[in-house]
């Protein structure tokens, strides 16, 4: 085996990728052969290591150092100083939001810190495209294990045991259903990954599936043992062309090692894995839309019972697991289910990984142990707001979900807490929005999301979130009725209570969670005719403050409707009655001296 | 097998496993409202009107798909129920053309009669409708987008009963619409022409291309002798349209009403049926004994025709090369008749009076104009007459019997046997007996082929030949025929109708028309077959008289010309 005095690890997730990393790493190889360093120094591209906003991001091992957004030409100077003479390059570190140093060790930074990494162990740390490196961290040994030491009863019970629910969203135990799909007659029996993630802003399974694709391929394997399962199902959507590759790659490693196919690690047992790609549709995350969609039909939702566990794929039982759900059962087959159920709350085991977007300093991917507040997760992992702006509300579980505002900040994160707060954990995706977000425009937002991935099939979901949405959007246009609340609330409950699926079940989350804690913000955009957020363009009014105008002329010039009016080097004036609020000239005035009411 | 005890509205009910929520429900006398459900064709819980509250259950669930278990406890009639179901409707409604006065379907449609059961009184919610236009490019049925309501029944039709799957639903969301593949128009796509769509349709949203203008001005148009044709189907389904029970005989008051309207002559496709047992049976002979092709498959059901040239073109040669009995009377409507009534073929007018949508197909195809003109003009549906007497002012149940011109209104029970499914070969086996055996067969019922069992099979000795013969209903089990066929399953002689049950079930027949209603059309048919005088085709006197003065002989030089066609191989897509 060839040994290394160093090891260089780039990100390659794909937020690393669409900031140029690959330049990067290209510009690193370079310098390092100029330098002689090759057969010293090894350059390994890895998955996501979560600080996304901070890309293309480059860990430097064995010292641990961290450096963020680089360009190629800041590898000369890496390899130059840090990788020849073991100079840490300060100028490309990180300077967490808050402090005044810079800080090297990437072990150093809250980001890191505060993490607890077990379905995120690999991502970041080994290179996606290796076996051998997913091996030497252990892989595989959690499938030689169970086959090897446990019958499948045993794997199933230790599942039960470790307490792991869920990561899709509703969090329904993992272990249970197994053993229903186990106990479940008929044969064949197949597993099922959904990787159809579709939240808007969430990609933990993107991350995973794009950097440790092999610990996906072992919980199916272990799965399919538990349940007398021998093929398996990846339905991961198009949009994800890079954990397609990558998880092609693996596949293929796996079985040219034998680790998937016939007679694994030498016992009767065989198991074998394909691909299926989505063709971008949201709802092809429910189950049952995502085993029609694989069988060839149609992505839809059908009633439930019968249950997958029943009937599933062609009718038979199935298991369908996300892919965080998969990525946990590893570890805890190899530490035991014990360990696993010591970490979290009483009713939430483990820990959860979350894409926090929005307006958060470090945008990017975290786990942590369940329990961990989201004062937590925001403020000390996250970095807190930008800009100095105020923290407004935290949207979790996507379009099903809801927000939470400040006041529910110091909130344990769990299944069961969020759910009483109105919203849901969902797959993890945290969206947290600022003083300058309109509460009512979030959850048109969100409306105009299931509205366009609506299936079409059961009317509820159909029409009534297109009427809601309507609704909304006469409300942010300054059209809002009286009556409009209460015919909102009336077609939430309705569409909550009677639509086919768990999309459009959840579909009017989102406002009635926005209704539950800023309908003040409605009532002030129905009544008075005001988005106090200052979001809503058609509900602003501009005004020219003429303490700071400098008659520049720039504003009357730029504005299409021709409202703005003034002599040179006087302050200008905006007819209000012709202005169209298209805000360019609040865009393009150098002082500042245009604001909105 | 043990029964599953529930609580239905405080009501103990007993159900065998497998049976729905709404079933039970039905069994113990309560109603719940449905709306896209039909009965083992399309249960696929999408309008969300059947909600019930089922107690431990996170939301109301669909009645029709949620299953009964044991100890459920069902709430059918709570505030909260109807609400949900009011709301549902409310918000189908609001993507529906508020056109009723002027609706095709007006008094006919569940979508109105829910609405009133349901006490909807005011249209709370306004806004975006659904985007499509109507499809008219089917020479047999109109497709309005704006109309459905997304039930599905007519896809579930056309995908699970006619296995034709010429429709399904695109987009998704507010823009889903069941139209064909890549919202090709109807006329374009791989559709049969059936109409098992427009029939289960609760809306306006598919029906039967209107052509009686057409008719109304040939009857006002005093150059034109306009003679009129009645399937055997339509006189046992007729009634319907004016509140008569399914299935009553109404015959002579057909031809009173039709007569009334100005027909200048009222036929019968009962004749040309007769007409083609002598043709078809002849070529079955034919064929067994010269080695042809077998089996042979009949022709009458258009709806059939187009389904095989579509999906099995290398079948083709199965068929009978006849024309259906609509077509054959075009023919000699304007030949045989015109040269004995001395009237200019041009100048003849043939309408048809037919149970079926794929018949305007049919009339249309190129090459159905043996005559030298196209052998029918137009082809109205049931509901299309139903629709003119009305008009007229005809009221159809007090009318005095009348019977049909001659001689081409003259025909035998075994042409009315024709309208029900194993009618043709029930007729045709009536004959070929006592042709080919030289004796009187001693019970003509044939009860194998009878009766509304989707794939019916016998075998018939005729002089020491056994004679295997099978009998299909309804495109699935058609299918389900021509792959033994295609395995090597040895019949001599088939008959297939497109539509389930045969022409007393097809797609131009009065709505509702389910399972029920078709078995008692059948019994119909089966009653005015018992009451005609002569029940077997080669004793029609009217046919022999055709062939004395016309024709000539069976699959003579004037038959092959007038009575017999060819057929075309289409694609899939």
């Amino acid at each position: 085996m060839e040994m290394y005095r160093s090891h260089v690890l780039v990100c390659a997730g794909a937020g690393c990728i669409s900031s140029a990393c690959k330049s990067v790493q290209s510009a690193l190889l370079e310098h390092i052969e100029e330098n002689g360093l090759t057969g010293e120094v090894k350059v390994v591209e890895t998955g996501c290591m979560g600080p996304c906003d901070l890309g293309p991001v480059v860990m430097v091992f064995p010292d641990g150092v961290f450096y963020r957004r680089l360009k190629p030409e800041d590898a000369a100077e890496i390899v130059s100083e840090h990788l020849l003479k073991g100079k840490v390059v300060t100028r490309l570190l990180h300077r967490p939001a808050g402090n005044d140093k810079q800080v090297a060790g990437f072990d150093q930074l809250d980001f890191f810190k505060k993490q607890t990494r077990i379905a995120l162990r690999n991502t970041g740390v080994i290179n996606p495209e290796s076996v051998e490196e997913y091996i030497a961290r252990d892989g595989y040994r959690a499938l030689g294990k169970a086959l090897s030491q446990m019958t499948p009863a045993e794997v199933v019970e230790a599942i039960k045991e470790s307490g792991l629910r869920g990561r899709g969203g509703a969090g329904f135990p993992t272990g249970l259903k197994w053993e229903f799909t186990a106990r479940a007659p008929g044969h064949p029996k197949y597993v099922v990954c959904n990787a159809d993630e579709g939240d808007p802003g969430a990609f933990m399974d993107r991350s995973i599936l794009e950097g440790d694709p092999h610990s996906v391929l072992e919980a199916m394997a272990i799965c399919g043992y538990a349940i007398g399962a021998n093929r398996g199902y990846i339905y991961v959507r198009a949009e994800y062309p890079l954990a397609v590759d990558r998880l092609e790659i693996a596949i293929g490693k796996a079985r040219e090692y034998g680790l998937l196919g016939d007679n694994i690690f030498g016992t009767d047992f065989g198991f074998d894995i394909e691909i299926r790609v989505g063709a971008g549709a949201f709802v092809c995350g429910e189950e049952t839309a995502l085993l029609a969609s694989i069988e060839g039909k149609r992505g839809e939702p059908r009633p439930k019972p019968p249950f997958p566990a029943q009937a599933g794929l062609w009718g038979k039982p199935t298991v369908i697991n996300n892919v965080e759900t998969l990525a946990n059962i590893p570890p805890v087959i190899l530490n035991g289910p014990r360990w696993f159920a010591g970490i979290g709350t009483e009713k939430s085991k483990g820990t959860k990984v979350f894409a926090l977007a929005g307006k958060v300093n470090n945008t990017g991917l975290v786990e942590v142990p369940m329990g961990t507040t989201l004062r937590e997760i925001i403020f000390d992992i996250g970095g807190g707001i930008p800009a100095g702006k105020k923290f407004k509300a935290v949207q979790t579980g996507g379009p099903s979900g809801g927000c939470i505002p400040e006041d529910y900040l110091d909130t344990p994160v769990d299944y069961e807490s969020l759910t009483k707060l109105g919203t849901i954990m969902g797959s993890g995706g945290m969206i947290i929005v600022d003083e300058e977000t309109c509460m009512v425009d979030l959850a048109k937002f969100f409306l105009e999301f299931v509205q366009e991935e609506s299936c079409g099939k059961c009317a509820p979901c159909r029409i009534g979130t297109k009427r809601m949405l309507e609704i909304l959007e006469r409300i942010t246009a300054g059209n809002g009725r009286n009556g409009d609340i209460e015919l909102l609330e009336e077609l939430s409950a309705g569409i909550k209570n009677s639509a086919l699926c768990g999309l459009g079940q959840t579909a009017p989350n989102p406002v009635l969670s926005t209704l539950r804690y800023f309908r003040d913000e409605y009532e002030a955009h129905i009544r008075d005719k005001k988005c106090p957020a200052g979001a809503c363009q058609a509900l602003l009014t501009y005004y020219i403050n003429a303490k700071s105008c400098q008659g520049c002329g720039l504003c009357s010039k730029v504005c299409p409707a021709e409202a703005i009016i003034g002599e040179k080097k006087k302050p200008h004036v905006i007819d209000t009655d012709k202005c169209i609020k298209c805000g360019t000239c609040k865009q393009k005035c150098k002082f500042d001296a245009i604001i909105t009411v | 097998m043990s029964l599953i005890n529930l609580t239905i509205d405080g009501v103990q009910v007993q159900a065998v496993p497998g049976t729905s929520v709404l079933e039970a429900a039905g069994q113990a006398g309560i109603k719940i409202p449905t709306l896209c459900y039909l009965k083992e064709i399309n249960e696929i819980g999408s309008c969300r009107i059947c909600l019930v509250e089922v107690e431990g259950a996170r939301t109301l669930q669909a009645s029709c798909v949620t299953p009964v278990t044991e100890g459920m406890v069902v709430r059918t009639n709570t505030p909260e129920v109807r609400q949900a179901r009011k709301l549902n409707l409310e918000l189908i409604m609001s993507n529906h053309p508020q056109e009723c006065l002027i609706c095709p379907r007006s008094t006919n449609c569940e979508l109105q009669q829910l609405a009133a059961e349901l006490g909807i009184s005011e249209l709370r919610f306004t806004g975006a409708m659904s985007p499509y236009e109507p499809d008219f490019s089917s020479p047999s049925l109109v497709r309005d987008p704006r109309k459905c309501i997304l039930c599905r029944r007519c896809v579930s039709v056309c995908e699970n009963v006619q296995q034709v799957s010429a429709i399904a639903p695109q987009e998704r969301g507010f823009d889903t619409v069941v139209a064909p593949a890549f919202l090709e128009p109807l006329g374009n796509a791989a559709c049969v022409n059936c109409g098992q769509c427009a029939l289960v349709c609760p809306t306006a949203a598919i029906h039967e291309k209107d052509q009686t203008g057409e008719v109304w001005a040939a009857l006002a148009d005093p150059e034109k002798h306009v003679v009129v044709q009645t399937a055997p189907a339509v006189r046992v389904s007729i009634g319907e349209m004016f509140g008569a029970e399914p299935g009553r005989v109404a015959t002579g008051q057909l031809v009173a009403a039709l007569r009334k309207l100005g027909f200048d002559r009222v036929f019968d496709t009962d004749f040309t049926a007769d007409l083609t047992i002598m043709e078809e049976g002849s070529e079955l002979i034919k064929r067994l004994q010269e080695g042809g092709t077998l089996p042979l498959i009949t022709s009458c059901s258009p709806g059939w025709i187009k389904f095989i040239e579509h999906f099995y073109p290398d079948l083709l040669p199965h068929l009978s090369t006849c024309k259906s009995p609509q077509q054959m009377f075009g023919a000699l409507a304007k030949t045989y008749y015109a040269q004995k009534a001395g009237i200019d073929p041009s100048n003849i007018f043939v309408v048809s009076i037919m149970p079926c949508t794929a018949k305007k197909f049919e009339a249309g195809r190129e090459e159905m104009n043996g005559s030298g003109h196209r052998d029918v003009d137009v082809a109205l549906t049931t509901r299309e007459l139903g629709k003119m007497l009305k008009e007229a002012g005809i009221d159809f149940n007090s009318l005095a019997e009348e019977e049909y011109d001659s001689p081409l209104g003259i025909s035998t029970g075994a042409g009315v046997i024709f309208g029900s499914t194993g009618g043709v070969m029930e007729a045709a086996l009536r004959t070929a007996y006592e042709l080919v055996t030289g004796e009187t067969l001693p019970d003509l019922e044939f009860h194998a082929v009878r009766g509304l069992e989707g794939v019916k099979e016998t075998s018939v000795n005729l002089n020491g030949t056994t004679l295997n013969v099978a009998v299909a209903h309804g495109l699935a089990n058609a299918r389900e025929i021509l792959e033994r066929v295609s395995g090597g399953q040895e019949y001599h002689f088939i008959e297939i109708m497109c539509c389930p049950g045969g022409c007393i079930g097809g797609g131009g027949q009065p709505i509702p028309t389910d399972r029920e209603i078709r078995a008692r059309r059948a019994a119909g048919i089966y009653d005015a077959d018992r009451a005609m005088p002569l029940r077997k085709s080669h004793e029609n006197p009217a046919v022999q008289a055709l062939y004395k003065e016309f024709l000539g002989e069976p699959l003579g030089h004037k038959s092959h010309e007038l009575l017999h066609t060819h057929y075309l191989a289409r694609q899939k897509y």
